[in-house]
């Protein structure tokens, strides 16, 4: 029906998101002029050999990582959002980024008690990839079977915050039992980073992102029946436990699978899928669903372009500022109230 | 107006039957039968209503008829084929349904939330084609409700939103149309808009309607047959019978409300 508004949207995103991505690039300890980037990254002109050896090997794979955590993260919150029919649910809210962890836990602080040959293997990337997305399907599973019981929409809340504390407090067990540097290893990364990934790790994470939002396009039509309510949804005939698994799944591979590469990113999930639904004024999940992953691409570039901002020495934790523009985004819907519960 | 109809009736084919049915819920302990014996037949073109006191059973009837609960001996034929073999995306291109579920938050508008109807029909990822848009059209239309579909489904009134969902099951394109007390809530007014759009309905589409409601005054005035469910036994028939047969006096069991033969409606002592 209304369709120009949106095109128009779309291609204003998409200008915002190849800006943000030029000047993500451009901003650093060491700063690239804007043009420079763009001849570099577009491979047009010559560029000092420098600027793009740090383009190349350190702006561009985190520009692309925080991207690629950006669109994940977003679209596995607006599933479960719907799936959960629940405003508030997303991956980290809901404790799936405290499952991967611990997880990840497991492997790192765990791999000491195997014999070496299958620690090695349990402590590659792929290792810790498996662990990270069972973690998270398991709690997932965890809260859908609990939300089941309990209708309401604090109570959900509540039990993501417990198995995330029930997680947390197993982790630290398992810190109590691991050596320096395990623990070291973990504390690194249940900090948050997007930096460090090798290209070959970036294909692996490009490819779980691609799996999880094909998964994800999959659902779309369910997504609008539960719309409804699962009732409705029942009547308009779809097979509510078929499309919920595949629901689970594509959040559990997205959420998992970016939570081992750049551990646990805070409120991400939660936040761009209302943004979206604020400047769209839809809920018509064909256009959320790209809506979020530019958005949150945008978003995601945007918060590590702050982390790092010029005229400073050091780099903030990426965790950080994203809980800065994601915590008020929930007391504001918790304030709003509508629609809510 | 059942006569008006009674000429039709003859070539009126069953869209559902039911045969000894009996229902209840079957837990790990035991089996607790609610009612038993149930023998209804929903035609095309009729308006039916079911009425019972509260608890008698109608939304386990309900929920038996539309194969989201089984029932505990018996069948239910849906087109002559037993409704708890047919697989869900084919059910739901022959009964569609309008439920007291209260619709989760979200900004859906009215228009979208009609067009979900089509989903039986459309792709994988949900294209409208031209035919689904004459189908939403026309349910739009035939519930007169042309001025609401640009607003959002919080925005309107308990009985706009009551049409809007009729027009959802409207767009779904069934011949049977199943509805769980559509007029509780509404004052008279919008009581008797409903009566009347899902009368028009049925005489105009020739779908068949069934709908359970407290609004017995209306039903017995309004619908082609009832179903009355009593303690005893569950009766179907057209409203004069059912009257004539004395089965209203016997729907409450309670000596301070009568049934007056005369006026049709109940009265208190």
């Amino acid at each position: 029906m209304k369709k120009n508004p949106n095109n128009l949207l779309f291609i204003a995103l998409l200008f915002g998101l190849v800006i943000t991505f030029l000047l993500n690039i451009s901003f650093g300890q060491v700063a690239i002029p804007i043009k420079e980037v763009a001849k570099s990254v577009f491979g047009i002109g010559e560029v000092k050999d420098t600027w793009n050896y740090i383009i190349l090997n350190f702006r561009l794979p985190k520009a692309i990582t925080a991207m690629l955590v950006g669109i994940g993260l977003s679209i596995s919150g607006l599933l479960m959002q719907t799936l959960f029919r629940n405003p508030l649910a997303g991956p980290y809210v809901l404790g799936l980024s405290s499952g991967s962890s611990l997880g990840v836990a497991f492997v790192i602080m765990g791999a000491a008690i195997l014999p070496p040959f299958l620690a090695n293997l349990f402590l590659s990337s792929l290792g810790i990839l498996l662990a990270s997305i069972s973690g998270s399907l398991l709690v997932l599973s965890l809260v859908f079977l609990v939300s089941k019981k309990l209708k309401d929409t604090m109570s959900i809340l509540i039990v993501g915050l417990m198995f995330s504390s029930f997680t947390g407090a197993i982790v630290s067990v398992l810190t109590y039992f691991s050596t320096a540097e395990q623990l070291q290893k973990f504390t690194f990364w249940s900090m948050g980073n997007l930096s460090n990934l090798s290209w070959i790790q970036i294909v692996i994470l490009s490819s779980t992102v691609l799996v999880g939002a094909t998964l994800s396009l999959l659902s779309i039509k369910s997504l609008d029946a539960f719309l409804l309510g699962e009732n409705y949804a029942k009547s308009l005939g779809i097979n509510i436990k078929k499309q919920r698994n595949l629901i689970f799944m594509a959040t559990g591979i997205l959420a998992g699978s970016i939570t081992a590469f750049v551990g646990p990113i805070a409120f991400v999930g939660l936040a761009v899928p209302h943004i979206s639904k604020l400047v769209f004024q839809t809920s018509n999940h064909k256009v959320l669903f790209f809506a979020t992953m530019l958005l949150g691409a945008l978003i995601m570039l945007f918060c590590d372009t702050v982390s790092q901002l010029p005229g400073f020495d050091f780099t903030l934790p990426i965790n950080a500022i994203t809980s800065i523009l994601g915590a008020p985004v929930v007391i504001w819907l918790l304030v709003r109230k509508r629609g809510i519960s | 107006m059942w006569l008006k109809n009674n000429k039709i009736s003859t070539m009126n084919p069953t869209i559902l039957q039911t045969k000894n049915l009996s229902i209840g819920y079957t837990s790990k302990k035991e089996v607790a039968t609610i009612a038993v014996d149930i023998s209804i037949s929903l035609n095309k073109g009729k308006l039916i209503t079911l009425i019972g006191g509260n608890g008698i059973g109608k939304s386990t009837l309900l929920r038996t008829l539309t194969a989201i609960q089984k029932p505990i001996s018996g069948s239910v034929f849906l087109n002559e084929k037993d409704i708890f073999t047919i697989e869900n995306s084919e059910l739901a291109q022959q009964q569609s349904l309008v439920l007291t579920d209260k619709l989760p938050s979200s900004n859906l508008t009215v228009w979208e939330l009609i067009a979900l109807g089509r989903q039986p029909y459309t792709n994988w990822i949900g294209t409208l084609t031209d035919e689904d848009i004459s189908k939403i059209t026309a349910a739009i239309q035939l519930t007169n409700i042309e001025h609401l579909i640009e607003k959002k489904h919080h925005e309107i009134s308990d009985g706009q939103l009551q049409k809007v969902l009729i027009a959802r099951a409207l767009a779904q394109d069934t011949d049977l149309i199943i509805l769980d007390e559509p007029t509780t809530h509404l004052d008279l007014f919008h009581k008797v808009s409903v009566f009347k759009l899902l009368q028009k309905l049925t005489h105009e589409t020739g779908k068949c309607i069934l709908f359970s409601t407290h609004d017995i005054d209306l039903a017995i005035q309004l619908s082609d047959e009832m179903i009355v469910m009593t303690k005893e036994q569950t009766l179907q028939d057209q409203p004069c019978n059912l009257i004539e047969k004395g089965v209203f006096d016997k729907l409450f069991e309670d000596e301070n409300i009568i049934f007056d033969k005369e006026k049709g409606k109940f009265m208190v002592r």
